[in-house]
């Protein structure tokens, strides 16, 4: 079972099939040392643990409660080690106060920035500092390819450090039922098209879909384009896209949107329709798959998502909840992963800043927090078994073998598009209050001019 | 007049309609608050008449909100500290201003007069920006200070007009005879003016309070992230989070900050209803 | 304090001029270690780690006492100039600090965004008036002022009516203090909470589903099926309304009932007497009485639905078609980092407003000022 899972996610993933077969964890490459660093090594000389004793570095983002405390654990090693200080304060208005301090003039030491387009906005307007040589040598070594992309900002510079990521376009269901119906996972988009009207016929509508969520209401529908685009256009094309070079009205765009939104509008295919859909929070769709019997079965969403599962099945993940990639369209493309992650940037320029972004490239920072679950990181040293489900180990895999990742769109895009038009305007187009061209127009036109 | 009678039947009926539409929604709210995430979206708040006892109440959502770590102790703290001294602040201040609109004569009077009535029209979010930057300058933000005279800035329009409402239509002839007596003008606000307008000030008082303690932009924009610091409102929405996922929170959040407003408007009715009621006697 | 100008000795030259000196002195000192003393309060106020409760206390203290101790300094500073002088500037005296604020925290901000609605937008070149043709062309600012005019009309006119009836009829209630009091709490509500609480009224699940929103369990029970309250424009904007008046009708309520124990008894007795019946008395005798108390309500309340913002973010975050200009404002500044547009749309609602204040300021024409 576990073999199969894992040659699903491979075959499936990635353009090149580059995943081992076998589930043994990638061996460890030793982390980089420390030493002989840019301009921003420590007075003491290049120490791998510098003594940082009495410092403090103040680091802002937006999770909170368990998740804050797990963050806080995982950054034990490190205070341990240089004897500084981290102190995390998270909120989770964190995205929209941030621009307050930063205007005020009393931004956090580091801020744990979930969007590319945040961290370029910031970069642009000089409030951010740039990773000196060695962090960035240490994110060649132990990133797969994209992540440093994804923390790069327009000038060239690279600012942002990815600690614990997400993982996309992944689809759940609940396992019993699932095999109760004796469904298959599909393989190509026809045969998951095939599978939604076997459900259909079966009495349940496919899919769990919600997308409230108060000021980020609209995101999921994003993320569905984002991957029906990966899948359509490559990985390549996506880039164009996101970079603003391929324009909303393109075809190509415009299909994809169609794709998602003819899933979407059907109302066999949702459960509660699309007045459900807008109005309910992206995290209480997903349960209604697990009531008896289930209201709807899908859920295409990232690995975040099974923490807002019932007790119950988070209780006992492996055994009952199932997932598959969000099928390819398009054969010679098939399935590019799809990431999203806080990225830790640099609002001050001290020493101690510097040893925390470094200590934060390496999985030692993340392996308090793999054993407790509920986080992926994307190192290539770090220890897969550490993982407390073979779930998490199995997507941890998928991010660290793959060839390359590409970055959450919306997230990438400039704020006004991806906080904005991206978000606003597709929710017109679901309750039928625009059409698709005029959302596509007004979309690109918010697009800023360079 | 005690007779029965129909119309005074209706009267009563129709008023206990209007309570009880009124009261419904809240008491609706506070019935859910005792409600697990699970409950309140399997059944409505109506249901659990049918099954008291049950067994479904939980005290789960006012222990995360009071004790859960999210700092609402801390928070109920901070908001008393940042209301109290922006009601009293600006009271003083506005006074002083009405009693010179009303009954002193100065060139210009009229156009200050205007001016001052007229930011009424400002929306306060323009403002939030300029003053942040120049708080700055003096390093004042993320302190109480900043947001006592933000508050106080913003909230002296309405309490000078208020005043001004009251204060302008005390009796000529109690002005006259203390000018008379050789008051100065001080003497007349310190001794004559301000107590006869306590009404008035607790009113202003009230709707002050009310606004302070509810607001979350002034709030947000000058306390900042700190926990420390935070008022309520802000770590009520911090809470439920800006993606929106843990709005059952709120049912028991939004009553622990109601607590304290409703205590205060209901200790303090007496002079609200007093305090307007002389300002706008005959218009 | 009495001028005991005739009650003087005699002084010699050096005592006078020592009593001068001494004089200007005292008024040269006193200021300074008055600012002094304030100056420190700020600064302790400002960056002191204290006890929170010693932070409170010292500012409840700096706040009246401090504040008290200017106006008597500088009331005292201009008693000390000759007559007329005095009485040009103790005006100021009185009026300068608020005013000085005033303009200082909205008079400054309000010329800075006029100036800024005519740049682009980071503020880097001057276009004119191009953000308000975009926002006059613009069709999610079409719909938001749509949505004003409905909250002005339809939250101004019900807050106001319904205030008013029920002001009349609780009066006339055994239960008036209960009512009164149960109206009015709405307003001690943060919007906040208010959001959470309608959302308990509005709230759909789909057909088959059980309800968890007041209006759609009312709907099933008589086997209609939900209705989407919440996505459907123009209705949502006026379910949004609803809330507003909810909170606001306490208001007016309050503030017209107190106006009404001013209609002297006599004259609606007159009226009884002479055949009226009550429902013309109401309307001919009562309502013309505290006419310009209703003025002022109905004035207050319209500037409120101007400014909404609070309820259609927490309801809706402006989705569905409920935005109104100040939501909008908001996201042009801090969601699009436009400042010029969000700056344009605050002149707007500036603009839109003032008509309302100066019909509310006419009334004072009959006052002293």
């Amino acid at each position: 079972m576990k073999h199969r899972l894992f040659a699903s996610l491979c075959a499936g993933v990635f353009v090149v099939a580059a995943c081992s077969s076998s589930s043994t964890p990638t061996p460890a490459t030793p982390a980089p040392t420390s030493g002989g660093g840019g301009s921003m090594a420590p007075t003491e000389g290049a120490s791998a643990t510098p003594d940082l004793s009495g410092k403090t570095v103040t680091v802002g983002g937006a999770f909170v409660d368990v998740e804050a405390d797990r963050f806080n654990e995982a950054m034990k090693p490190f205070e341990d080690a240089t004897g500084a200080k981290v102190e995390y304060s998270g909120d989770k208005s964190f995205e929209q106060n941030l621009n307050v301090q930063v205007q005020a003039g009393n931004p956090p030491d580091v801020a744990l920035l979930p969007q590319p387009g945040g961290m370029k906005n910031y970069a642009s307007q000089g409030k951010l500092y740039p990773l000196p040589a060695d962090i960035v040598a240490n994110i060649d070594a132990n990133y797969a390819p994209g992540w440093k992309e994804s923390g790069t900002a327009d000038d060239g510079k690279v600012y942002g450090v990815f600690h614990r990521v997400n993982l996309k376009g992944l689809v759940f269901y609940p396992k019993v039922y699932w095999d109760s119906k004796g469904y298959t996972a599909p393989t190509t988009w026809d045969e998951m098209q095939t599978l939604m009207s076997q459900m259909v016929s079966d009495g349940t509508p496919p899919w769990c879909i919600g997308i409230e969520s108060g000021a980020a209401t609209g995101w999921p529908f994003t993320d569905w384009v984002e991957e029906v685009m990966l899948r359509t256009v490559g990985p390549d094309g996506y880039d164009a896209w996101v970079a603003g070079k391929t324009p909303f009205t393109d075809p190509t765009v415009k299909t994809a949107f169609q794709d998602v939104l003819d899933i979407w509008t059907n109302p066999d295919d949702v459960f509660g329709g699309i007045n459900y859909i807008v109005q309910t929070n992206f995290g209480d769709a997903p349960p209604n798959a697990f009531t008896d019997p289930p209201k709807c079965v899908l859920t295409n969403q990232g690995n975040f998502i099974t923490t807002f599962f019932p007790d119950s099945v988070q209780a006992d993940l492996d055994n009952q909840v199932g997932v598959f990639p969000l099928p390819a369209i398009d054969s010679s493309i098939g399935t590019p992963g799809e990431v999203g992650g806080d990225q830790a940037v640099a609002f001050a320029d001290r020493p101690e800043v510097w040893a925390f972004l470094k200590y934060l490239t390496t999985s030692q920072s993340g392996e308090s927090w793999q054993k407790a679950g509920g986080a992926l990181f994307p190192y290539k040293d770090q220890d897969l078994s550490l993982y407390s489900s073979k779930l998490d180990a199995a997507f941890a895999k998928t991010l660290v073998d793959a060839p390359a990742v590409r970055f959450d769109g919306s997230d990438a895009m400039p704020a006004v598009v991806g906080q904005g038009t991206f978000w606003k305007e597709p929710i017109k187009v679901l309750t039928g209050s625009e059409d698709l061209d005029t959302a596509l127009k007004n979309i690109q036109a918010s697009w800023p001019s360079q | 007049m005690r007779k029965f009678s129909w119309s005074r039947v209706a009267i009563n009926l129709t008023v206990l309609f209007l309570i009880v539409i009124w009261t419904l929604p809240t008491v609706g709210l506070f019935i859910t608050s005792f409600r697990s995430k699970e409950t309140i979206q399997a059944s409505g708040w109506w249901t659990v008449f049918g099954q008291l006892g049950s067994g479904q109440f939980t005290l789960d959502n006012y222990d995360k909100v009071l004790f859960g770590g999210d700092g609402m102790a801390t928070a109920f703290l901070n908001t008393l500290a940042v209301t109290i001294p922006a009601v009293v602040i600006p009271i003083l201040i506005a006074a002083f201003a009405a009693y010179a609109f009303a009954w002193m004569d100065f060139p210009g009077r009229r156009l200050m007069f205007i001016s001052v009535v007229a930011m009424l029209v400002v929306p306060l979010q323009i403002a939030l920006i300029p003053v942040l930057k120049a708080y700055l300058t003096i390093d004042l933000n993320g302190t109480f200070l900043a947001v006592w005279l933000a508050h106080a800035g913003f909230g002296l329009a309405l309490a000078t007009y208020l005043l001004y409402n009251y204060i302008s239509q005390l009796p000529k002839d109690l002005m006259e005879s203390a000018a008379l007596d050789g008051a100065s003008h001080f003497t007349t606000f310190t001794r004559l003016v301000l107590p006869l307008s306590v009404p008035a000030l607790a009113a202003f008082a009230i709707f002050q309070f009310l606004w302070v303690w509810n607001d979350y932009l002034v709030a947000t924009t000058f306390l900042g992230i700190d926990k420390d610091v935070q008022v309520m409102t802000q770590r009520l929405v911090s809470i439920t989070g800006s993606r929106g996922q843990d709005w059952q929170l709120l049912t028991s959040g939004a009553f622990v900050s109601m607590i304290v407003p409703v205590l205060v408007f209901l200790g303090l009715q007496r002079y609200f209803i007093r305090g307007l009621l002389a300002g706008s006697v005959k218009g | 304090m009495q001028q005991a100008s005739a009650d003087v000795p005699r002084r010699g030259l050096g005592q006078s001029l020592v009593a001068g000196v001494g004089r200007i002195a005292v008024s040269v000192f006193v200021p300074i270690v008055a600012f002094i003393v304030l100056w420190a309060g700020f600064i302790f106020l400002r960056d002191s780690g204290a006890n929170k409760l010693v932070i409170v206390s010292v500012a409840i203290v700096w706040g009246i006492g401090g504040v008290a101790m200017l106006y008597v300094i500088a009331n005292w500073l201009t008693e000390k100039l000759p007559n007329a002088w005095q009485r040009r500037i103790l005006p100021f005296v009185f009026v300068g600090p608020a005013f000085a604020i005033l303009t200082f925290y909205l008079l400054v901000p309000a010329v800075i965004t006029g100036w800024e609605s005519l740049l682009n937008a980071d503020g880097s070149q001057f276009i004119g008036i191009d953000n308000y043709t975009y926002a006059f062309s613009n069709p999610d600012f079409i719909v938001a002022i749509r949505n004003n005019v409905l909250w002005l009309v339809i939250g101004t006119l019900f807050s106001t009516v319904l205030g008013l009836a029920i002001a009349v009829l609780v009066d006339r209630s055994r239960m008036s203090r209960l009512a009164k009091t149960l109206i009015f709490l709405p307003m001690a509500i943060s919007f906040v909470g208010a959001s959470v609480i309608w959302r308990f009224v509005f709230s759909f699940q789909p057909e088959g589903q059980p309800q968890i929103g007041l209006l759609n369990a009312i709907l099933g029970a008589f086997g209609i099926a939900p209705v989407s309250w919440l996505t459907g424009a123009p209705l949502n904007t006026i379910l949004l309304i609803v809330i507003l008046v909810w909170g606001q009708t306490g208001f007016a309520m309050v503030i017209i009932s107190a106006a009404l124990r001013g209609v002297p008894d006599e004259m609606l007795e007159a009226g009884r007497i002479d055949g009226a019946s009550e429902w013309q008395i109401f309307r001919r005798l009562i309502v013309p009485t505290i006419w310009p108390t209703i003025v002022t309500v109905a004035t207050t309340i319209a500037i409120l639905t101007l400014k909404v913002f609070d309820i259609v973010i927490a309801m809706t975050n402006q989705n569905f078609n409920t935005q109104v200009i100040a939501t909008l404002m908001w996201q042009q500044a801090f969601t699009f980092f436009d400042q010029g547009r969000g700056a344009a749309l605050a002149i707007i609602l500036l603009v839109a407003v003032t008509p309302v204040i100066f019909y509310n300021l006419r009334q004072f024409r009959g006052r002293a000022i």
